[in-house]
């Protein structure tokens, strides 16, 4: 069985987001990046669970990027996995970017895609389904579980307000959230491992992104936070009531 | 040019962000000077030409029960199948589990340029330009959509519902549809509670809270608020509370009108999953907690005391005492 785990450089969770070149482009100063987490800590370590119960499990993680991806995508390559490809492209918008792993997975044969459920810089939650309809694979979004059994896979997604468990036949691609896996942190002998692990770099296919950002704008700052004494719980309610009109 | 709008349901009764999601498509048509019309796939109890009222004229119904469970690949086709025979170029999701599984497929089969997690309605003075939440509510991108077809996907709580009055027809459409390879096992449902992703208000606890034992207080105040009930992920880890509750970077992004938390200190990771909310109040017992900075309202002082009091004034406003 083969097994494709999308993965994502990003900004760090605590980076501080700001601008240039005319509000078109992320200020990369100072920022450092990271395997999106959704990538890392729900799709690639419920992977290496798999593979660590079935060591027949081929695993594969795809990225679409420059080279400076590399060194981070090694970071995931730590926690396991068995090889690495590089799209050597810049990622434009999420159809671009799925058109890329779709070739990938085409070639690859995978019988199980898993991405992250959103990157935390773009928030499309767009490349798994796109994936999945340019391989003409069933789809299953949010993931929550997910178990095999043989070649059918039991999946419980969310929805608002619950969850539902679903069987379906493999290959499909899954969308993986909270739930599906706890994190891991890498530990040397991983580290080790994963500086010789092959990356493989291939060139991209000729595709058109459908869409591109025009520019990005900062939310507008808080006025303020406005402090209420705690002997005066009822004066809060009045706030909110009478001047937020939120209650 | 047409919009469509896709109106999602579940045990019969029409989602409240499907309300929004009309209310979007039928001001995006004004502005267009084009015509919006709904579609549903599947069967509801609700009655469909009550939508009328937040402006939607005409709604096609694709009334095959099978739709009423999710196959994003199937909805994928009929879908396809209906914006072909309806004409229409703009369709618009709620940004939820089924627009987020759909949208992006829909995308890719039509070649259609999606957007998803729209904020605003478009500017179409030059191009079609689409302002959506990105960086996890950091920032905001404004993003050009270059193809014939356009998707929108539209985050919950965005953009605010208006009722026009009126009522609106519904047409059957008839559109084949595969049987589904997916055997759905068995659905969860957290009962009586206000769906987290759709809640108007939220009332979340942090580590402050000191063990689970102590929710009551959180249940309390969400109760007498008709409010949804979350958590930050320090609680979610602990299995203090189900991971479906965790607000934050890594759990859910949510934008209630009203978010008080209570007992967290606001880390960044936190806030990523909550700044869009429209008023913020917290509540802490430390005055240099970081989430003090991105907050409307605040108290400092101890949650023990300050929260029972609250839920009473809350309680007392309502006329629930």
């Amino acid at each position: 069985m083969k097994v494709l785990v999308c993965v994502s450089k990003t900004p760090d969770t605590t980076a501080k987001i700001t601008f240039t070149n005319n509000d078109t482009q992320l200020a990369e100063a100072g920022v450092q990046y990271i395997v999106n987490p959704y990538d890392e800590w729900y799709a690639l370590v419920r992977a290496i669970e798999l593979k660590e119960k079935d060591a027949s499990i081929v695993l594969h993680l795809v990225t679409v990027g420059e080279a400076d991806a590399e060194p981070i995508i090694r970071k995931a390559l730590a926690l396991g996995g068995d090889e690495v490809i590089r799209v050597n492209t810049t990622s434009t918008d999420s159809f671009y970017i799925a058109s890329q792993i779709a070739a990938i997975a085409e070639q690859g044969e995978y019988d199980i895609i898993f991405t992250g459920k959103e990157t935390i810089d773009y928030n499309g939650s767009s490349v798994g389904g796109m994936i999945a309809e340019l391989l003409n694979m069933p789809y299953i979004a949010l993931a929550t579980k997910f178990e095999l059994n043989g070649t059918t896979a039991i999946v419980t997604r969310e929805i608002e307000g619950g969850e539902i468990t679903e069987e379906i036949n493999l290959p499909l691609v899954v969308s993986a959230q909270k739930g599906m896996a706890e994190q891991r942190i890498p530990n040397m002998r991983g580290i080790m491992a994963a500086r010789t692990k092959p990356l493989k770099v291939v060139e991209p296919i000729s595709t058109e992104p459908l869409t591109s950002i025009e520019k990005f704008e900062l939310p507008p700052a808080k006025a303020g936070v406005k402090l209420v004494s705690s002997d005066n719980v009822e004066e809060l309610v009045r706030l909110l009531h009478e001047e937020a009109k939120a209650i | 040019m047409s919009v469509l709008i896709f109106i999602d349901h579940a045990d019969g009764h029409i989602k409240k962000s499907s309300h929004e999601a009309i209310s979007y498509g039928t001001k995006l048509a004004t502005q267009l000077n084009t015509t919006a019309e709904g579609i549903l796939l599947g069967t509801v109890q609700d009655d469909l030409a009550a939508l009328g009222k937040y402006g939607v004229t005409k709604i096609h119904q694709v009334a095959n029960e099978q739709l009423n469970n999710l196959d994003a690949q199937i909805y994928t086709q009929v879908l396809a199948e209906a914006i072909q025979t309806i004409k229409a170029d703009i369709c618009i999701f709620s940004h939820n589990a089924l627009g987020k599984a759909v949208a992006p497929r829909l995308s890719a089969k039509l070649k259609a340029g999606l957007v998803a997690g729209a904020v605003a309605l478009p500017d179409t003075s030059n191009g079609f330009v689409v302002k959506k939440s990105v960086f996890s509510g950091k920032a905001f991108a404004y993003v050009k959509i270059n193809t014939a077809i356009k998707i929108i996907s539209l985050n919950p709580n965005a953009f605010h519902v208006t009722e026009v009055g009126g009522t609106a027809t519904i047409e059957a459409l008839s559109i084949a549809v595969p049987s589904s390879n997916i055997k759905l096992i068995k659905t969860e449902k957290v009962t009586g509670e206000v769906p987290l992703s759709e809640a108007e208000t939220v009332v979340s606890g942090g580590r402050g809270l000191k063990g689970p034992e102590n929710w009551g207080l959180i249940e309390d105040l969400a109760h007498a608020l008709g409010a949804a009930t979350a958590c930050s992920r320090p609680v979610a880890d602990a299995h203090w509370r189900p991971h479906h509750e965790h607000v934050g970077q890594t759990g859910l992004a949510i934008a209630p009108n009203l978010y008080i938390a209570i007992g967290i200190s606001g880390a960044i990771q936190h806030l990523a999953g909550v700044n869009r909310s429209k008023v913020i109040v917290v509540i802490n017992k430390d005055a240099e907690a970081p989430f003090f900075k991105a907050a409307d309202y605040g108290i400092v002082g101890d949650l023990f005391e300050i929260v029972p009091k609250l839920t009473a004034a809350v309680k007392k406003l309502k006329g629930m005492v």
